[in-house]
């Protein structure tokens, strides 16, 4: 029971991450790695600001703040210096490393015994008795689906129509009269808001902060469009966001599954690894293979 | 009013691959002009589509708009009165959005593109009687992805978009091309509809002599960067396909097609 339960609430977590990962790798087609960045400094904001008694629904709202600057910065690079996806990506990572660790003062802050989104006031009078259990799970299901539901309007809207068009046909951008390179960088802005506002929860659930916390952000985020996308294919009755949320529930569980068969959770990242390349690998069109090979 | 004065390109400068495209390249369209631009292979016919939209720089030379020097201005700020339609079908539109989503987009060209909802249902109807009045069925497949429609659909409602808001100049850059010959000239007989109905001064690419001569009320022949051929007027009228077609065989055959 706990570990389905601290199952959803993880996959829940990392799925706002995904649907940040699904902007930019299916919609931009940018393999953004600002994300193994971003979502520590989410960690490492939360940490400082609950230690320091701020508000936890405040932490969020500037937790996807400073994303969203991340996110403009890895555009910029991109855009305005003309320096490659991946690269700016990577030096956007590499420079965040050292901005976490200066916002969280060292590598490891503990937040025990202080307020957050799951331990407060509200919480502890509304999640009463039976409830109390699932509190968590309830309280991230009801964030991650106001995530969701947000991405779902803003993809409708006439800013949202041309995200999706820049990634599909940057020419139709430009052939509309508007600046492609904006477009691409309020899409990284929002994908790294979503990241870092899914650090910021991430840090409040585990009570924590560790500098390491990122690695492997990009690929567990992958890993979850990946299995979401392709795993719910046939099923078009269902938004791709709830595809991707569901991708990230389906790809913790089977990482959860790794562990509980005896695997020490020190070889979680290879885990996570082998897991995407599986994943990766399976998710190809038979035909695809066949080119490669 | 467009005018391209004194234009200077060069390919790869500095290179053993050097080729200086236009050498002191002059031309002026009037307003209202529907120009077909004919030409052999590596002549500057694209180029200078490219030039005019700011999707390549010149070495030298300028382009003025109705007086107004335009030459330093970014691409995407010259297409705010350009509307073009591409060689290549999948440019005009988005495959992995509905035809709906893409008309919506293309109904929006010269607004903000802000947060209000993405499709306006009001409009609805007229997209509708727009792509009905094509005759092609594609007002029942509003709710269909533009990836999976035919070149030539996809073509067709890329002209849609390209002059579905009051725009200053048309770009047809060898349009038809693409197509199988019957959708070819559906293609065409609706540009030159468009054409008409719009009064949108027109500059249209082409390999088709016989377009070339059917179409429009100037037809420019390039060469090595020049103009060798420009009629208007009544010559363009009286112009025939053999008249030109010697031309084009010499043209080309010095240049090894």
């Amino acid at each position: 029971m706990t570990l389905v339960l601290s199952v959803l609430e993880q996959g829940m977590i990392y799925a706002i991450m995904a649907l940040g990962i699904y902007i930019t790798y299916t919609i931009l087609d940018f393999p953004d790695l600002t994300v193994d960045g971003s979502f520590p400094l989410g960690a490492a904001l939360s940490a400082v600001l609950i230690s320091k008694g701020m508000n936890p629904v405040l932490t969020l709202v500037i937790a996807f703040a400073a994303g969203a600057v991340a996110g403009t910065l890895t555009g910029l690079i991109h855009v305005k210096l003309k320096v490659r996806d991946l690269l700016s990506g990577i030096i956007m990572m590499t420079a965040l490393y050292t901005v976490n660790l200066r916002i969280a003062g060292r590598a490891n802050l503990p937040i025990y015994n202080m307020t957050t989104l799951f331990d407060n006031a509200l919480v502890k009078k509304v999640f009463s008795g039976a409830l109390a259990p699932f509190a968590n799970t309830i309280i991230i299901l009801i964030i991650t689906l106001i995530m969701k539901f947000l991405l779902d309007w803003y993809m409708n809207t006439k800013s949202g129509y041309l995200l999706r068009a820049v990634g599909d046909n940057e020419t139709i951008v430009t052939s509309m009269g508007v600046d492609k390179g904006v477009i691409k960088i309020i899409g990284l802005a929002i994908a790294n808001g979503l990241v870092t506002l899914s650090g910021c929860i991430f840090a409040q659930q585990q009570r924590y902060f560790d500098i390491s916390m990122g690695t492997g952000t990009m690929v567990i985020g992958l890993a979850s469009v990946i299995i979401g996308i392709s795993l719910l294919k046939k099923v078009t009755f269902i938004r791709v966001t709830t595809s991707v949320v569901i991708g990230s529930i389906v790809y913790k569980a089977c990482v959860a599954i790794a562990i509980r068969l005896g695997m020490p959770s020190s070889d979680l990242k290879l885990i996570t690894a082998v897991l995407f390349l599986v994943i990766l690998v399976l998710g190809m069109d038979r035909k695809k293979r066949k080119k490669v090979a | 009013m467009l005018e391209l004065q004194h234009i200077h390109k060069m390919y790869n400068p500095g290179t053993i691959n050097e080729i200086c495209l236009f050498d002191d390249f002059n031309l002026t369209i009037e307003d209202g002009q529907f120009v077909s631009v004919v030409g052999s292979n590596g002549s500057g016919k694209t180029s200078m589509l490219n030039i005019i939209c700011g999707s390549i720089p010149v070495d030298g030379g300028k382009i003025m708009v109705n007086g107004v020097d335009i030459t330093k201005k970014k691409d995407f700020i010259r297409h705010q009165s350009i509307g073009r339609v591409f060689q290549d079908p999948s440019k005009g539109t988005c495959p992995s959005m509905t035809i709906l989503e893409n008309l919506a987009i293309a109904d929006n060209k010269g607004k903000t593109y802000g947060l209000g909802r993405g499709t306006n249902h009001a409009r609805i109807n007229a997209y509708r009687e727009l792509l009905a009045s094509v005759g092609l069925g594609l007002e029942d497949k509003m709710h269909t992805k533009v990836g999976a429609l035919s070149g030539g659909q996809r073509q067709t409602l890329a002209l849609l978009m390209a002059t579905m808001k009051p725009i200053e100049f048309l770009i047809l850059d060898e349009h038809t091309a693409a197509l199988d010959p019957k959708t070819a000239e559906i293609v065409m007989q609706l540009t030159g509809k468009i054409v008409k109905e719009k009064k949108v001064t027109t500059i249209m690419v082409t390999h088709n002599l016989r377009y070339a001569v059917e179409y429009g009320d100037r037809l420019l022949m390039m060469h090595q960067g020049h103009a060798i051929i420009d009629k208007a007027g009544a010559e363009k009228k009286a112009m025939q396909v053999d008249d030109i077609l010697g031309t084009f065989n010499e043209i080309s055959i010095e240049c090894g097609n």
